[in-house]
């Protein structure tokens, strides 16, 4: 099973002034992931300002410029692990490091999770 | 309760090969360090739902696990036991009371986690008991979880780990990572099991016990973690090249029917970029280190070619047919040649294939394999041999129990 462990960060932009010991822990704690063989994938992201959004009204897409959320509901990076149930995923989160953040935790679905019409047409067959 | 019990065993999960490790090192014997994390874990579920989890569950359950031992030993100590048994528990005992003020270090961590994945697999046991023990104390599965993934009786599972434990207490195996040469000789024993993992995962039908499918993700864990801890070893990031490439096409492996689908006609829409990403990375590992690749590495060579390619006609054949002579060299089977065969043909011609085939077909250990004949059949095809070809594809029919591949090669038969 994969999940998904996004991060909020729960300060804002300018608030965010990491040392050279909180970066050190992340960078612990993200081995500890990958020597646990646990850790697929993991991105820190820009802020917003830096980013845009693509809104679509019916069909028609329209583009933002960011920033463009409250800065709780902004994700600031995320980690893609392969875990044995949600129990271990979570407590995997609760060993990040974190201060004054969330990590939200989801399980990604699997080709198998959808009817087999519904896989065949994401194929595109 | 029932979600306290739920993290309690997520816990254990993420803990119990460390702890477990940790205490073989101290006690040396891997079935006493089982028991003493087992009492540990006891001692866990009879404290935490009202407690609550501890902020370092590890180092809680490790503490735990120590305290019950230095208990357990004195007593049996006092039990009058042979000389030679008193020494050495009265060992473990001092091993224990020291450790008590030494928090063991990130590298011995990883020592004593390697030794642990030496010890399970060990030459001296056979190779269901290596990978049954692995599973029980590197993936902290149950016995009954084993049992379940290998289509066994939990009872013969149960035996199984039981034996596996006292040959290795009376052979006197000692706890550690084994030293440089003898290192070289037992890593294929570690890879051969992990990989054994693996393909009885991959050897599940849609529909299965879910323990069954989770033995690929376990295996791709085991690999991972071998690889951190055995970062100069070629054939270990070959393997898990070899690992995550095949687990990218598991969702393409299987038909509607649960039949297996061939890699050239496989969706590779399906097929899973991360899992190939990651794939390719572990194959520049093993490239990057010194010496030709092993069996596992030239595997994982060739499966990278296909996942590069767009399609069956945009492969590499050439170098795949390469990299199957290499296997060849390393590896004498005649599975490898029809491979191999395969590949020439696609490179150099059906003619050149079919000679190759020629050349192995009395082979005894392709005697009612169905794959020999198709193979034989697609290259008779290709060169407009249409009754030998039909032949082949009818002969091949007969051999396989899959229904819907029967029908497929029943189909071509027609249509050939």
């Amino acid at each position: 099973m994969r999940f998904m462990m996004f991060m909020y960060p729960e300060i804002t932009e300018e608030e965010w002034q990491p040392d050279a010991e909180a970066f050190a822990a992340m960078g612990r704690y993200n081995e500890e992931l990958r020597k646990a063989g646990m850790l697929l994938s993991l991105d820190g992201l820009h802020p917003p300002a830096e980013g845009g959004v693509v809104t679509f009204r019916g069909g028609d897409a329209s583009i933002t410029d960011g920033p463009f959320a409250e800065a709780k509901e902004v994700v600031g990076g995320y980690w893609l692990i392969q875990a044995r149930s949600l129990e271990e995923a979570l407590e995997w989160a609760s060993r990040c490091p974190g201060e004054n953040c969330r990590i939200e935790v989801r399980r990604v679905f699997e080709l198998e999770d959808f009817p087999e019409e519904l896989r065949e047409a994401a194929a595109g067959v | 309760m029932a979600d306290a019990g739920r993290a309690i065993e997520a816990v254990w999960r993420i803990e119990s090969a460390r702890l477990i490790a940790g205490l073989a090192r101290l006690v040396g014997d891997v079935g006493l360090a089982e028991d003493l994390a087992q009492d540990a874990l006891v001692a866990a579920l009879d404290t935490w739902p009202a407690a609550g989890v501890p902020e370092n569950p590890g180092a809680w359950l490790m503490a735990t696990a120590k305290n019950r031992a230095i208990d357990r030993l004195r007593r049996q100590a006092v039990h009058g036991r042979k000389l030679e048994e008193l020494g050495r528990e009265t060992g473990a005992i001092f091993a224990l009371e020291r450790s008590e003020f030494e928090a063991a270090v990130d590298d011995e961590v990883g020592d004593d986690l390697l030794a642990l994945i030496f010890t399970c697999c060990h030459p001296l046991l056979p190779r269901e008991a290596r990978v049954a023990l692995t599973l029980r104390l590197l993936g902290g599965l149950t016995t009954a979880e084993i049992a379940r993934a290998f289509l066994a009786r939990e009872a013969t599972v149960a035996q199984r780990l039981v034996r596996a434990k006292r040959t290795l207490r009376e052979a006197g195996v000692p706890f550690e990572v084994p030293r440089a040469a003898e290192l070289a000789e037992r890593l294929p024993s570690v890879l051969e099991v992990i990989y054994l993992v693996f393909n009885e995962g991959y050897s599940a039908s849609a529909g299965e016990d879910w323990v069954r499918p989770a033995l690929c993700e376990e295996a791709l864990r085991l690999g991972r973690i071998l690889a951190e801890l055995a970062p100069q070893e070629p054939e270990v990031h070959g393997l898990v090249a070899l690992l995550e490439l095949q687990a990218s096409r598991l969702r393409a492996r299987r038909g509607p029917g649960g039949e297996a689908v061939l890699l050239a006609n496989q969706d590779r829409s399906r097929w899973d970029p991360l899992l190939i990403v990651r794939g390719r990375r572990a194959l520049e590992r093993a490239e990057a280190l010194p010496g030709p690749l092993g069996p596992y590495g030239l595997q994982a060579a060739i499966a990278a070619c296909h996942a590069r390619a767009v399609g069956p006609e945009e492969t590499d054949w050439v170098r795949i047919a390469a990299l199957y002579d290499a296997l060849g060299q390393l590896l004498p089977s005649p599975v490898v040649r029809l491979n191999q065969a395969v590949a020439v043909g696609m490179a150099f011609g059906a003619k050149a294939g079919l000679e190759l085939v020629a050349a192995i077909e009395d082979e005894p250990a392709l005697a009612g394999y169905h794959l020999l004949p198709s193979v034989r059949g697609d290259l008779l095809a290709k060169l407009g041999r249409t009754e030998e070809a039909a032949a082949e594809f009818r002969r091949a029919a007969a051999m396989t129990d899959n229904a819907a591949e029967r029908d497929l090669l029943l189909g071509r038969a027609e249509r050939a």
